[in-house]
């Protein structure tokens, strides 16, 4: 057990991984050499080799093509886009192909791809280096879907998504890479050794794709997120004095509808909480099937959190990301409604 | 006055009505391009992309260095792998009109480019085809039977009803599942001949695209992937000059030609006779070897013709002249290897037409056989269960929840 950030427990993974097996290959744009912009592959080119660990041209379309090309002749590619607003020149190859493969070949073929891509605001990206483009991958079907929110799960997750058969895009929120972040930005960062979740085993070990958390019980009221926005979630909640039950979703797709559920239903208060924009984001989807699952539960309407419907705009990145004050508002009126 | 820039459109050499025009075509003598070694430095042979390799010539004599002198039993075997596929092909053309199936793409014209190339590769090699590669299946031994059950999407449909006719996939036999989508699947076979190559296995991967779909972002990412990690793959351009009504000019072929692309890349590239059966299959002999020596990969244009219509769906009368196939100047692959071996005293026209003959028996038969496992709207139908299978490896929650409504709704109807 040791203590890691979420970038080491990443790099813990793939490292496991390709000691464990042959054909777990990694690549990316600059994840060689030099250990990919985050850090996240460092030392792993110079430990397995550049057979093993490979750095691509920039082409996003070419590294998920050529990681399914791979994963049909028997590899299990983890492809890094770098950032999660990269990952467009690749999304035919993701959506036409990497998800339909098995079906449209009837289980013949199929690639167990990873691809590994941080995503999420609060570093100053400006448009090209925030986006949460989650729903846009959870909508099409025959992808799995993954958000960590702590190294502990990013760890255990991206184990899981390796081992699996299916393909995997797998969400990396890199707000939250080297501590928890409350949605303060002006408060001195707070490490993941400061945090139960970044005790992380040195081993091999795995979160269920498809498993929901419950971050924190509660009694007061329900609140459905993910990410970076599980921490804000906790901070404002604890600072309102309420005692809300905190699920992390973790995966959307399988999405773990019974936890999410069963909370709800006992609470009969929910806010779901997340960075991306909110029209047709996924809390649509999770807002939805509460309300279809547990309508004569509800004592309040449900209430969602969300950025705004623009673009992610670099000079007002605290007014746009869903900080304490927008998840307050939300919190105190499911609260206060009768 | 100075000179000022117009917008260029690429002409289209006949339209209907007009007599067709092949004028364009940068033809070579058949025997007169040199075959440099296989270990070549691109620098060297970057004329083999300007060039075209041929060996048959007017008088149906195989001449020149890139003669593969292939056994005349093994070009008997070719002749009817390519006649087996045209019959086929006749057949269902005339079914989708008779309405059994949905939908069809002939192959007619360009029979020589998928034979000759399953022929000349080994069986271990990996393929990845496009939509009018039927000739791989038919070289590689599947039976015929097989492929209508997928035209029909019946009960013995490989795809379980899940994909257009045509879309076929073969495991066994290591041919990639068609997509639909074009040209996605030219950088997945260079990401399986880096696997390959990394794994240090000696088969190799070929994937195949029309001249049109070269136009693709995907094609460049497998042209520069292929080119950075040397990965040992056959990447085919089927440069049949037409893009459903688009002429070639359209992707880019009136500036210089899809083989030339190569080069730029540091690829290999060969601009082959499409419809001259030695031809292509020395040049894949010539490219497999380079591959599989670690000279990595090649790019190769096959110039042929379209003779049919882009599918059922498609009237090539709109949109070009009628018959002008009659006037390809590089002729019909069938007739020219026909011609050849009947040169070589190893044919004759007897022998033609009672292969036909047992071909089409042979296809009539498969068709009976096929109908009996049903069609799209005859039982006995495919279970509609199975749509939600293989979506993912286990079907999770919320689609075993969809598949009982399905089947409550179908129950109560």
């Amino acid at each position: 057990m040791a203590q890691r950030n979420m970038i080491h427990a990443l790099n813990s993974a793939m490292d496991i991984m390709l000691g464990r097996d042959p054909s777990v290959v990694v690549l990316g744009e600059d994840v060689g050499y030099f250990g990919g912009v985050f850090r996240c592959t460092d030392g792993l080119q110079r430990k397995y080799g550049e057979h093993r660990v490979l750095d691509t041209p920039i082409a996003e379309g070419g590294i998920i093509a050529a990681a399914i090309g791979m994963a049909v002749n028997g590899l299990r590619p983890v492809a890094e886009i770098q950032f999660a607003d990269y990952i467009y020149p690749g999304y035919d190859q993701i959506v036409s192909e990497l998800a339909r493969l098995r079906y449209r070949s009837a289980g013949e073929f199929y690639a167990p791809v990873t691809v590994r891509t941080p995503c999420g605001g609060g570093i100053r990206g400006g448009q090209t280096h925030s986006q949460s483009p989650e729903a846009l991958f959870a909508h099409v079907a025959g992808l799995k879907v993954v958000m960590p929110s702590n190294p502990y799960d990013a760890k255990g997750l991206l184990i899981a998504s390796i081992e699996d058969d299916d393909p995997v895009i797998f969400f990396e929120p890199k707000r939250i890479y080297n501590g928890p972040f409350d949605g303060e930005p002006d408060k001195p960062a707070v490490p993941w050794s400061a945090h139960p979740k970044g005790e992380v085993p040195d081993g091999h070990y795995t979160v269920p794709i498809g498993k929901a958390e419950i971050a924190r019980s509660g009694s007061d009221l329900t609140i459905v997120t993910y990410g970076t926005m599980v921490h804000v979630s906790e901070a404002t909640a604890r600072n309102l004095g309420l005692d809300a039950e905190i699920i992390d979703v973790r995966t959307m797709v399988p999405l773990d509808t019974d936890t999410i559920c069963r909370s709800v239903a006992r609470t009969g208060r929910c806010v779901i909480v997340h960075e991306a924009t909110r029209f047709a984001g996924f809390g649509a989807e999770l807002s939805a099937t509460i309300q279809e699952e547990c309508f004569w539960n509800l004592q309040a309407p449900i209430a969602r959190v969300a950025g705004w419907d623009t673009p992610y705009p670099h000079a007002f990145e605290w007014e746009y990301f869903p900080g304490q004050a927008r998840v307050a508002k939300a919190l105190k009126s499911v609260m206060e409604a009768s | 006055m100075s000179p000022k820039s117009r917008l260029h459109v690429p002409k289209t050499p006949a339209r209907p009505g007009e007599a067709p025009d092949f004028s364009y075509l940068e033809l070579s003598p058949a025997g007169a391009v040199k075959r440099p070694e296989t270990g070549a430095r691109i620098r060297d042979i970057q004329g083999l992309a300007e060039t075209l390799v041929r060996v048959l010539d007017d008088t149906h004599q195989a001449i020149g260095p890139w003669n593969p002198r292939l056994d005349p039993a093994e070009l008997q075997v070719a002749l009817r792998h390519m006649l087996l596929t045209r019959v086929f092909d006749d057949r269902m053309q005339r079914i989708q009109r008779s309405g059994k199936i949905s939908f069809y793409m002939r192959s007619l014209g360009e029979e020589a480019v998928s034979v000759a190339m399953a022929m000349a590769l080994r069986p271990g090699d990996m393929l990845f085809p496009s939509y009018r590669n039927q000739g791989l299946y038919v070289a590689r031994g599947r039976p015929i039977v097989d492929l209508m059950c997928q035209l029909l999407s019946n009960t013995r449909d490989m795809c379980k009803g899940r994909q257009l006719p045509v879309m076929y996939h073969w495991r066994e036999g290591r041919i990639f599942s068609i997509s639909g989508n074009l040209a996605t699947q030219f950088p997945q076979a260079v990401g399986w001949a880096m696997a390959a190559a990394i794994k240090g296995q000696d088969d190799i991967a070929a994937s195949w695209l029309g001249e049109g779909a070269s136009a693709e972002a995907d094609f460049h990412h497998a042209l520069l992937f292929a080119s950075v990690y040397k990965a040992p793959v056959i990447l085919n351009v089927v440069n049949n000059q037409w893009a459903i009504s688009t002429f070639q000019g359209h992707a880019g072929g009136e500036r210089r030609s899809f083989a030339a692309r190569g080069p730029g890349y540091g690829i290999a590239g060969v601009r082959v006779d499409g419809n001259d059966f030695l031809a292509v299959h020395a040049v894949t002999q010539w490219a497999a070897e380079r591959a599989r020596t670690g000279h990595g990969p090649t790019l190769i244009e096959h110039v042929t013709y379209r003779a049919a219509a882009h599918s059922t769906s498609d009237d090539p009368a709109r949109y070009r002249p009628k018959d002008d196939y009659r006037d390809w100047p590089l002729g019909d692959p069938v007739d020219r290897l026909k011609g050849h071996l009947i040169a070589l005293g190893e044919w004759s026209e007897e022998r033609h037409l009672a292969l036909i003959a047992e071909l089409e028996a042979h296809i009539a038969a498969s068709w009976k056989e096929a109908v009996s496992y049903g069609t799209l709207t005859e039982p006995p139908r495919l279970d509609p269960h199975l749509m939600f299978e293989d979506v993912f490896k286990e079907m999770p929650p919320h689609l075993q929840r969809q598949d009982a409504d399905l089947r409550a709704e179908l129950e109560r109807s």
